[in-house]
């Protein structure tokens, strides 16, 4: 994530804002272009499942190894295993935005992509479903990745990490379509500043790092009208315990999630290139 | 100074002056949200550590690592920009700036936005009852110091580069990893022998752990004097390489 | 005694590994004069004006620009030039304004000198209505623009212009020849690289001619065209192609067959006319007109300048 704020702001100052003009357009697209070729773009799509992953290492492990347990559902566990499925829930969340609001942005913007699939019989709303196809597949890979890596640390079982895998699934449709939906809304890259700041703001109090319940109450009742939280709690409670029927309300605020970004989107992709 | 250099900074400055609010963030907001989070939000689990909060054992780390990470974060777009795509270096050496100039003009610059920002932060850390001692007041410096030897390796490394791609990897392989590796969150000691060693190695370690020595009033883990000569080595080792990145670059 | 030339190249060489761009040239330019380097892509022309503006070491020979050695007086030398690049340099992120007022601090000009530069120059050139706007939204001929009263921030001795028309309309050019006139009257030494003959002539007191790293001519416009080709010349098309070409043996003084066109040289273009006629041949379409660089160059290389 930090990554994305870093390279945000050089967009920002290698792209000023409202230049939508050709040549900008062109350099974005060689370079997108050559990423996509070689390997370094694969190189790049591999690393992002390591961020999380460092996460996971350092304030999982080793600031954990100062905290000792949290209580999860009235039950002490492990730090690392408090933690470990929100970074789960984090990667399955910004591997889809990362293909959901830079790339369609770009797609939208630079590439005019659309305006020539639209050209032929395919609908908006297909459009819509093809990029969150694509993006959850990005999603998915990382969440398998880190699924086997908590299983080899020990931080869920093999049947925790079988069932928090579709959950995962879910976490990345509801934020893919959110994604595309807000970069139906982008007016440049300077918005990626606002939206990666968003973004890093879920990152840091969802419950990520320390129980909402321990927060101001009604900085917690806050937090539990933001996604991210559902999305943590939803991963956790299959991962780690405790089951219970609270799931299915996390469960519910995603699958809403889902839909609504979706039908926004398809709404948003059509008015805005069907003019 | 030589006033090249001067003319560069300012070249800088008048850049930052419209990316300002898009940078605080970054600069200001970011580090006390961490704090926030991992400070108060985990250190009401982690309770004291060598006799101090854990907010306060943290404070200093997310400062250098603040600095740490603008640092990189100016030298790497920003610098292959000026060689690819603005070509703003290639302005400048048809002009009497030197190579020198180019690049000590620009890491002054970080230099001269590290310091406020650094103040800013500790206004902001001492309302949360953040520093124990006055020997605070000295942390700017040593996060100017944190900036000027990370900003230069890396501007050698953004000098020889041609696809932006190779970005991603220094954030994640290097930038991040140093940021939550480095004795920022929990003490170097914790990790096995081989990464302590690169921790001692880099140089945010050797700013963290004289932030930290300033904000808590005690004396660092190494000679004061020695994590000094590691931040010079750096310095001086990334300096040769930048400016001779620079020359070659800019010498075709 | 005269002044020493502005610039003074003997045997001036550039090598990029095993490729030389530029082979052993002499070259010296007057002060107040305009001087062009005429030559296609590839013919050492950039690589000649970026050793000029001393930031591409020579690799072998002479160099003495304003009197001083380009390797260890380049950041004097540079203080005293303007530079014009062919790739754009422009600062995208800077206000129009703010590109000259920055550019002009690296020459070491105090702040409110900059500033009355900037405004007098974007005078000069015509965009003092853009100088508060963002340079991406300017047109090309405007952004050159720019980049010449950018160059002229230092109130330089010698302004180096490597291509300073190419892509641009011919509107723009005009307006930008127009202007590098005025710079001329002013007696500013002029050094420009082109591959339009058009620019040539108008611009070009003396030139030299560039093929493949070497000079293979030199002199002024007028001497060229005298010198290696005809006053007039006639342009014959044939709807049968060019193998007409043998027919035209002996008239005017030379022929040249191009594979979409024959070209004639010639004193009187007209009675070369009439001769191909008297000959029996009817080519489908006849220009004359009279010679320019452009044929002078064909003379030399055997080929055309542009692609």
């Amino acid at each position: 994530m930090m990554t994305v704020m870093a390279a945000g702001r050089a967009l920002r100052r290698n792209l000023p804002g409202g230049v939508s003009a050709g040549r900008v357009g062109a350099v974005l697209n060689r370079n997108v272009g050559a990423l996509r070729s070689g390997p370094a773009y694969w190189l790049v799509l591999l690393s992002g499942f390591f961020e999380p992953l460092l996460y996971l290492l350092s304030i999982g492990v080793g600031v954990g190894a100062l905290v000792g347990t949290v209580p999860v559902g009235g039950r002490p566990v492990d730090y690392a295993v408090f933690v470990a499925p929100a970074m789960l829930a984090v990667s399955a969340m910004s591997g889809a935005l990362a293909e959901t609001t830079f790339n369609v942005f770009f797609k939208f913007k630079y590439a005019k992509t659309y305006d020539a699939v639209l050209a032929t019989p395919v609908r908006p709303v297909e459009i819509a479903l093809g990029e969150l196809m694509w993006a959850l597949v990005r999603c998915l890979f990382y969440t398998v990745l880190f699924l086997v890596v908590m299983v080899v640390l020990g931080l869920t079982s093999v049947g925790g990490a079988l069932a928090a895998f579709p959950a995962t699934a879910l976490v990345g449709v509801a934020f893919g379509a959110t994604g595309m939906a807000i970069s139906t809304f982008l007016r440049g890259w300077q918005d990626f500043d606002l939206l990666t700041t968003g973004q890093f703001t879920l990152f840091l109090f969802s419950g990520t790092f320390s129980p909402v319940q321990d927060y101001p109450v009604v900085f917690e009742v806050i937090v539990t009208l933001t996604p991210l939280y559902h999305a943590v709690e939803l991963v956790r409670g299959l991962a780690v315990g405790p089951v219970g029927w609270t799931l299915l309300v996390h469960a519910a605020y995603l699958v809403v999630m889902a839909v609504a970004g979706l039908w926004v989107a398809a709404r948003r992709i059509g008015k805005l290139l069907l003019v | 100074m030589a006033h090249s250099t001067v003319a560069v900074l300012e070249r800088h400055l008048t850049l930052y002056r419209r990316l300002f609010w898009a940078s605080a963030m970054s600069s200001f907001l970011l580090p006390v949200l961490f704090l926030v989070s991992i400070g108060l939000g985990v250190g009401g689990y982690v309770g004291d550590l060598g006799g101090v909060s854990y907010l306060q054992w943290i404070v200093p780390g997310v400062m250098a690592a603040t600095a740490f990470q603008m640092a990189v974060g100016e030298t790497t777009y920003p610098v292959l920009g000026d060689f690819k795509w603005t070509r703003g270096y290639h302005a400048m050496r048809a002009t009497p700036v030197r190579i020198g100039d180019m690049v000590a003009g620009q890491v002054l610059f970080m230099v001269v936005r590290v310091l406020p920002q650094t103040a800013v932060f500790l206004a902001i850390v001492v309302l949360f009852g953040g520093l124990r001692s006055w020997w605070s007041v000295v942390t700017p410096l040593v996060c100017a110091a944190v900036v000027v030897a990370s900003a230069l390796p890396v501007m050698g490394v953004s000098a020889r580069i041609d696809n932006d791609g190779y970005f991603a990897l220094l954030f994640r392989f290097v930038m991040i990893p140093m940021t939550l590796f480095a004795g920022v969150f929990f003490p170097v000691a914790q990790l096995p022998l081989v990464a302590q060693w690169l921790a001692w190695v880099s140089p945010l370690w050797h700013g963290v752990e004289l932030c930290r020595a300033a904000t808590l009033g005690v004396a660092p883990p190494w000679p004061i004097w020695a994590h000094a000569l590691c931040l010079v080595a750096w310095t001086v080792a990334g300096g040769w390489f930048a400016m001779r990145g620079f020359a070659r670059r800019l010498a075709v | 005694m005269a002044e020493e030339p502005l610039i003074v190249a003997r045997g001036l060489v550039k090598r990029f590994g095993e490729f030389t761009a530029v082979d052993g040239i002499d070259v010296s330019v007057e002060r107040g004069e305009a001087f062009g380097f005429l030559g296609p892509n590839g013919a050492g022309k950039s690589s000649t004006m970026r050793m000029i503006s001393c930031v591409s070491p020579p690799t072998a020979g002479e160099l003495r620009i304003l009197g001083m050695d380009p390797v260890r007086d380049g950041v004097a030398i540079r203080g005293r030039l303007g530079v014009c690049p062919q790739l754009g340099n422009l600062d995208t992120d800077l206000s129009v304004f703010e590109n000259l007022t920055t550019y002009a601090r690296y020459f070491g000009l105090s702040r409110a000198e900059a500033r009355r530069r900037a405004t007098e120059l974007l005078e000069f050139v015509q965009l003092a209505d853009r100088a508060k706007g963002k340079v991406e939204p300017l047109s090309g001929g405007m952004k050159q623009r720019l980049t010449i009263a950018r160059a002229l921030v230092n109130d330089p001795e010698i302004v180096l212009l490597d291509e300073p028309t190419t892509g641009l309309d011919p509107q723009a050019r005009h307006l930008l020849w127009e202007r590098l006139y005025q710079l001329k009257r002013q007696g500013v030494t002029l050094v420009l690289t082109t591959h339009y003959m058009d620019e040539a002539e108008q611009l070009c007191d003396r030139l030299v001619v560039m093929d493949g790293g070497r000079i293979v001519a030199e002199g002024s416009p007028r001497e060229l065209i005298d010198r290696y080709s005809t006053p007039e010349v006639v342009e014959l098309r044939f709807a049968g192609g060019a193998e007409v070409a043998v027919k035209l043996d002996g008239v005017g003084e030379r022929v040249d067959a191009l594979p979409d066109r024959v070209l004639v040289y010639a004193r009187d273009g007209d009675a070369a006319v009439a001769e191909v006629h008297r000959r029996g041949l009817s080519p489908s379409s006849v220009l004359v007109r009279r010679s320019t660089l452009e044929d002078v160059f064909l003379h030399l290389t055997g080929r055309t300048l542009v692609d």
